[in-house]
């Protein structure tokens, strides 16, 4: 396996190809074909004649090409962008959007303008940021959310915290709705799951952890989405965890407001039995759930209550995860197992292909507004060659990210990236 | 020395070069005022409105003249009773009635006996049993002004109330805008900032909507009060949209000092987005005019150079019309109060 740098070809035409593109509905065999950073066109039975002279020519090998993947949610670990770079492309992920949680924190113009910069240095994923609601992510003063936006910040959120003061999130969303900005929420109440390492019930008694309750998830989303009702503000819900919350975005969404939401591959594929023998890798904010849980979860995916999957790509040092349970960080890495367990999905019969793409391609790009995500004529030719029948394990060895600390470690997965193409180059490809 | 035969008999020249302008005595009528007090716009007519504005329009000249008093009001006394620091209200109160000939007293009721424990109704039964005729009251709370003029038997005039009226302000607005663009019926009038906490605004609105004009409200979200446009307005979030074509602009000043929680990030972000520049001004239309109640930010809702500029902004003319406004008020007032008494 080796990452590779090609130099922008003029034009590449991507032949013998399953092109796939959900916001267009597309899946048929035929081609793509880019100019310089653009894609000049994609369809059924392009090529089939013949391919343009000045072309150069990749074959696909009839493997699936679609739109480079878009990850609403990651965490940035320091400034090694160059590693977040390289787990995200490997992975397939072509557009990333990352949590303001910083250092310095992304409350601040400046900050905002440094990340972007930082990110097209290291040429890799294109990274856009979040800006903080409030100032030093403390929940007390509003962030300079106008102006960050202005510099750039797609969206505000203060990352894994939930903004605790009633008042103050109805001022952020009231503040964000003059502007047409969306906010979004981390539904933990921090006061309920204070001490919480796990999901409370069984599990968690046996082991003899401290549990989190679905409530302090469910009480957030009720109370917010109350919020966003009163002041007529955007407002998304991260990484939804219990069915309960699934339940109350699907009526909130029937009764005509304009809320949506996300989820995160170890939602849908795994549950809190997965912490088993205190792995600290299962430990995640908000914690794995019950059984019935990720069931809600898939149903949500599958009728539209939950509109995109995100990794919530959290790498964390060895240090910080080989400890006792309760004193370990929660988070795990998931940009290279994104597509992976998302293909689950698939193979389970729960979703079909496009549908399961677009909760990683146009669905996050759309929300949030980001030219990304689709294979139109003139779009960034951000594209993924994806062979979604092959089979791997996953292991620390072959994953690209720096920290390992992924809660999939082990299994087995069905579907691999071959190829990231960005901006027309490729900036991944597998190894035989 | 010209003297009408009506108003004019109570006009007295305090120097003898002064030169005595003739007061139209058109159709004065102050009995077409129906009310005990001023407490608010909210409720008064096109009619009471043009009365005041009528008179004041006359005592802009007179005020204009040195050495001018008048004694329209000899004999009278006035309190004023400010529960919230003011100087320029105050002062402007001052000066009206002393214009006017009566006598005026100044109470600064945070330095006196509401510190001692008193209730505002037992200061308002204590400053009645002194009979003074006209009670001028400004308050941190809102209503707070009606509930005294409930409980005495003299004229209440309403310098301010918490977040709910201040008439004499939208009063002097009016008669500035009047003087300047002949008429208010028709004008498109952009009121700017703080609405949240503003007294003024509401006042202003009200008064707008009764005299015809077009009221548009432009402020982030969480400076606007709840279903504001109810009140008669447009509402807008973005400034030059909402500035577009605008005739007056009236800006507010930002009421930090009543905000207990965070309703816009910083000064900073608030002058990027709300702030009076030239560039958000071009929107208007190229005479508009510009208003500021005063006192002014500058650099948080007010450029500098845009307030100093002499060819468009009227803040200092507002000034000028808030004695000129509070001496109508006064006067009217007053001469019900004889009309009740039967003199």
């Amino acid at each position: 396996m080796s990452i590779k740098f090609l130099k922008p070809h003029d034009r590449i035409a991507y032949v013998n190809a399953r092109v796939l593109d959900p916001a267009s509905g597309l899946d048929a065999m035929g081609g793509v074909l880019t100019e310089g950073e653009l894609i000049l066109d994609a369809k059924a039975g392009l090529f089939n004649d013949s391919v343009p002279e000045d072309a150069k020519v990749i074959d696909c090998k009839g493997q699936c090409l679609a739109p480079g993947l878009v990850d609403m949610r990651v965490h940035m670990s320091g400034r090694n962008l160059n590693a977040t770079g390289i787990a995200a492309v490997a992975g397939g992920v072509t557009t990333a959007v990352c949590l303001p949680g910083t250092k310095p924190v992304i409350d601040d113009p400046t900050v905002v303008e440094s990340v972007a910069r930082n990110a097209r240095k290291a040429g890799l994923v294109k990274l856009y940021p979040y800006g903080a609601i409030t100032k030093g992510l403390l929940g007390q003063e509003l962030a300079e959310m106008g102006l960050l936006a202005d510099s750039g910040a797609v969206a505000f959120t203060d990352g894994t915290l939930a903004v605790q003061n009633s008042r103050t999130m109805a001022q952020a969303l009231a503040y964000c709705a003059t502007f047409g900005l969306m906010i979004i929420a981390h539904p933990e109440d921090p006061i309920l799951a204070a001490d919480g390492v796990m999901n409370e019930g069984e599990t968690a008694t046996r082991l003899g952890l401290a549990g989190i309750p679905p409530e302090a998830e469910i009480i957030i989303i009720e109370r917010d989405l109350r919020l966003a009702e009163m002041t007529g503000g955007r407002l998304h819900f991260a990484h939804i965890s219990t069915a309960q919350s699934v339940d109350l975005i699907r009526r909130a969404k029937d009764k005509g407001l304009t809320v949506t939401c996300d989820t995160a591959p170890p939602y849908f594929a795994l549950n809190e039995t997965a912490v088993g023998d205190y792995r600290t890798f299962a430990k995640l904010s908000p914690p794995l759930r019950s059984e019935a849980d990720r069931e809600a979860i898939v149903r949500g995916l599958q009728d539209g209550a939950i509109d995109a999957i995100a990794s919530d790509h959290c790498p964390l040092s060895e240090d910080l995860k080989r400890l006792p349970f309760a004193d370990a960080a929660s988070g795990g890495v998931g940009m290279e197992t994104l597509l992976g367990v998302t293909l689950e999905l698939v193979h389970n019969g729960h979703l079909d292909l496009l549908q399961a793409l677009s909760l990683i391609t146009w669905h996050p790009a759309e929300l949030l507004g980001l030219p990304a995500g689709s294979l139109k004529r003139g779009a960034a030719a951000d594209l993924v060659v994806f062979d979604p029948n092959v089979g791997w394990q996953v292991k620390d060895a072959l994953l690209h990210s720096k920290a390992k600390n992924t809660p999939f470690d082990g299994r087995p997965l069905q579907g691999r990236v071959q190829r990231t193409v960005i901006d027309g180059r490729t900036v991944y490809e597998i190894g035989d | 020395m010209y003297i009408s035969p009506n108003v004019n008999r109570r006009l007295r020249p305090y120097s003898r070069e002064a030169i005595v302008p003739p007061m139209s005595a058109n159709a004065f009528d102050p009995s077409v005022f129906t009310l005990p007090h001023l407490l608010g716009i909210e409720g008064l007519s096109p009619v009471d409105i043009s009365l005041f504005l009528d008179r004041a329009d006359e005592y802009v000249e007179i005020n204009r003249t040195r050495g001018m008093m008048l004694d329209t009001l000899r004999g009278r006394t006035i309190m004023n009773l400010f529960f919230e620091n003011s100087t320029r209200t105050r002062t402007s109160f001052e000066l009206a009635g002393k214009r006017l000939g009566a006598e005026v007293i100044n109470m600064s009721v945070s330095t006196s006996s509401i510190k001692k424990g008193e209730t505002l109704i037992d200061t308002a039964m204590t400053l009645n049993a002194m009979h003074p005729d006209v009670l001028v009251v400004r308050h941190g709370s809102s209503g707070a002004v009606k509930l005294l003029s409930e409980k005495v038997n003299c004229a209440v005039i309403n310098a301010g109330d918490g977040r709910h009226e201040h008439p004499t302000q939208a009063l002097l607005d009016a008669l500035t805008i009047r003087r300047r663009r002949g008429q208010l019926d028709g004008l498109q009038v952009a009121i700017c900032g703080d609405i949240l906490h503003s007294r003024v605004a509401r006042s202003n609105i009200h008064l707008l909507n009764t005299m015809g004009a077009r009221v548009r409200l432009i402020a982030p979200k969480t400076l606007l009060p709840a279903e504001s446009e109810r009140l008669g307005a447009e509402v807008f979030y973005d400034m030059k949209a909402g500035l577009k074509d605008c005739d007056i602009v009236m800006m507010l000043r930002l009421q930090t000092e009543r905000m207990k929680s965070s309703f816009f990030p910083t000064v900073r972000e608030y002058y990027h987005f709300y702030g009076l520049d030239y560039g958000k001004l071009q929107a208007a239309k190229p005479d508009a005019l510009i208003m500021h109640p005063g006192p002014m930010n500058r650099g948080v809702e007010i450029a500098s150079d845009v307030a100093d500029d002499i060819g468009r902004s009227a803040i200092r003319e507002q000034v000028e019309m808030g004695v000129a406004v509070r001496m109508a008020c006064l006067e009217v007032l007053c001469r019900n109060l004889d009309r009740e008494s039967g003199a």
